[in-house]
C-alpha cells in the first residue's frame, strides 16, 4: 500500500469514525468532547471559582481543598478512578465516551474555577465597595458589577483552556475511546508500514486545531487590551 | 438453580475482606508499585535535568537579535506546546524507531527504548513551556537596570551575575517550579508507551488482583505527597526570596 492509497482509504475514518453506520469517533469525537467538556465545566467552574471567593468559610473551606487536590492529581488519575472505579459504585457500566467527560468537566472545572477567581480579584476592590455601599446585596454586586467584568477579562483564559482540552481529550486513547489519537493507532495497526507519516499526521492536526485556537485567544487578548486603555482615556 | 455453584460479584465480595491495605505495605505488589514510583520519580529527576537548559537555551533564541534565530525558537516552543503530550511520547516510541535501520531499531526494542522515548518527549514538552516562563522573566527586568550596571563600571558578566541574575531568577523560579508540577503530573502519560512507572503499575496490580481502590489510592497518595511537596517548595521560595517591585 502506498501512503497515497493509505489516505484514500482511511481519510474519513480519521475524520469522523464508522459514523454514520457506527459510532462517531475520530477528530470528529474529539472536538465534540472538547466541546461538550468545556461547556459544561462553565458553570461547574463559575460555581467552584465563587465558592472559594465566597466569605463563608464552610463553603470556600472544602472547595479549596477540592482544588488543590485535582490541581495534585494527573488527569489519567482521575480518568483511571472514574472508569474503573465508578462502576463498582454505581453497577453500571460507565462508557469511554461518558468516562472521558466526566474526568474532563471535573478537571476542567476546577481549573476554570481559578480563572474565575482570578478574573474577579483582579477587579479593582473599589468597585464592590462601591457597589455594596449603593445599598447592592453582596449577590447583587456579584451578578451586575463583578461577574460582568471578570468574564470579559476572562475570555482568552477560556479559548486557551479549550486548547488545553483538545490536548486533554487525547488521553480517552488510553481507555480505548476512539478519538483522533486512537483512530490514527488503529490506522497504524493496519497499514503498519507508515508509523511515522500518521504520527506527523495526527500530530500536524493537533497543531493547526490549537495553534489557531490560540491565536483566536491572542487577538482577543490584544482587543480587550485596546478597549481598556481607550475607555481609561475617555474617561474625564 | 440448586446444585449449581454460582459465583457472583456478591460471593466474592462476601468471601474477601472488601478493602485490604495490607497488600499495599508488603508482598509482590508493594515491590511493584514501589518500582513504579521510583521510576516517576527518575523520570522527573533526569527530564529536569536536561529541560531546564534546553529551556534557557530556547528563551535565549527567542530573544536573540537575529530574526532567523527568534523564528527558530518561536517554531520550537508553539509547535511543541500545541500538540498533546500523548502524541510527542507516540511519535517517538512507534514513528522514529521506523526511520533507523533495522538493526538499529531492534536494539532499540530490546532494550528499555519506552523510557528513553518517554524521556525525550517529556523533557522536549516541558522545555517549550519553561522557555517562555524564562524569556518573560528576562525581559521583565528593565534595559536600564543593566544600563545603570555598566555605567557603575561592572563588566558584562558582573552585571549579569550581580544585578540582572538576581532580580530574574526571582521572577523566573516561581514559574518553573509549577512547571516542574507539571512535569510530575505528565510523567504518568508514559504509561501510554509501556513505561513502567507508577500509573502503569497501579493499573498492572488492578488487573492482577481487582483491587481497584487500594491500587489506584496508592498511586494518588504518591502523586499528591509529591504535587505537595513542590507546592511547599514554591511556598517557601515565594517567602524566601520575593519579587521586589522593579
Amino acid at each position: 500500500m502506498t501512503f497515497w492509497e493509505m489516505v484514500d482509504t482511511y481519510w474519513l475514518y480519521y475524520l469522523v469514525g464508522r459514523y454514520p453506520e457506527g459510532p462517531l469517533g475520530g477528530l470528529a469525537l474529539t472536538l465534540l468532547l472538547a466541546s461538550a467538556g468545556l461547556a459544561l465545566a462553565i458553570p461547574l467552574g463559575l460555581l467552584l471559582g465563587l465558592a472559594r471567593v465566597s466569605p463563608w468559610r464552610w463553603l470556600s473551606g472544602p472547595v479549596t481543598l477540592l482544588v488543590y487536590v485535582v490541581r495534585g492529581t494527573p488527569l489519567l488519575m482521575v480518568v483511571f478512578w472514574a472508569y474503573f472505579f465508578l462502576p463498582s459504585v454505581t453497577h453500571v457500566k460507565t462508557d469511554q465516551f461518558t468516562t472521558m467527560l466526566l474526568a474532563l468537566v471535573l478537571f476542567d472545572g476546577v481549573y476554570l474555577a481559578e480563572i474565575v477567581r482570578a478574573g474577579i480579584q483582579g477587579l479593582p476592590r473599589g468597585q464592590v465597595e462601591a457597589a455594596r455601599s449603593l445599598g447592592l446585596s453582596y449577590i447583587e454586586t456579584l451578578r451586575f458589577v463583578v461577574l460582568p467584568q471578570a468574564l470579559r477579562h476572562m475570555l482568552p483564559s477560556l479559548v486557551n483552556q479549550f486548547v488545553t482540552t483538545i490536548k486533554d481529550t487525547s488521553l480517552g486513547y488510553i481507555i480505548g475511546l476512539t478519538e483522533v489519537s486512537q483512530v490514527a493507532t488503529q490506522i497504524n495497526t493496519l497499514v503498519f508500514v507508515f508509523p511515522t507519516q500518521i504520527y506527523l499526521i495526527l500530530g500536524l492536526t493537533y497543531f493547526i486545531l490549537c495553534f489557531g485556537l490560540s491565536r483566536v485567544a491572542f487577538w482577543l487578548e490584544r482587543r480587550l487590551a485596546q478597549r481598556n486603555s481607550t475607555s481609561v482615556k475617555t474617561q474625564p | 438453580m440448586p446444585g449449581r455453584l454460582r459465583v457472583d460479584n456478591a460471593t466474592i465480595h462476601s468471601l474477601t475482606p472488601v478493602f485490604d491495605f495490607s497488600m499495599l505495605l508488603s508482598g509482590p505488589y508493594h515491590h511493584m508499585l514501589v518500582a513504579g514510583l521510583v521510576l516517576s520519580l527518575q523520570l522527573l529527576a533526569v527530564t529536569l535535568v536536561f529541560a531546564v537548559p534546553l529551556a534557557v537555551v530556547v528563551a535565549l533564541l527567542r530573544l536573540s537579535h537575529w530574526a532567523a534565530l527568534r523564528w527558530l525558537g518561536a517554531v520550537f516552543v508553539e509547535a511543541i506546546r500545541n500538540v498533546p503530550l500523548l502524541v510527542h511520547m507516540l511519535f517517538w516510541y512507534f514513528g522514529i524507531p521506523e526511520l533507523l535501520p533495522d538493526p538499529v531499531k531492534e536494539w532499540l526494542y530490546a532494550r528499555n527504548f519506552e523510557v528513553v522515548a518517554a524521556i525525550v518527549a517529556l523533557t522536549l514538552y516541558t522545555a517549550a513551556y519553561m522557555a517562555e516562563d524564562v524569556r518573560s522573566g528576562i525581559r521583565a527586568v528593565p534595559h536600564v537596570q543593566f544600563e545603570a550596571a555598566r555605567a557603575l563600571g561592572l563588566s558584562y558578566l558582573a552585571a549579569m551575575q550581580l544585578v540582572i541574575l538576581p532580580q530574574a531568577l526571582r521572577i523566573i523560579v516561581p514559574p518553573l517550579i509549577s512547571q516542574t508540577l507539571n512535569l510530575w503530573k505528565n510523567t504518568s502519560i508514559a504509561t501510554v508507551i509501556g513505561t513502567a512507572e507508577l500509573m502503569y503499575q497501579a493499573a498492572k496490580v488492578e488487573t492482577a488482583t481487582f483491587r481497584s481502590v487500594e491500587a489506584f489510592l496508592f498511586a494518588t497518595v504518591c502523586y499528591l505527597s509529591v504535587s505537595l511537596a513542590i507546592t511547599g517548595l514554591a511556598t517557601w521560595f515565594h517567602h524566601r526570596y520575593p519579587v521586589r517591585a522593579l
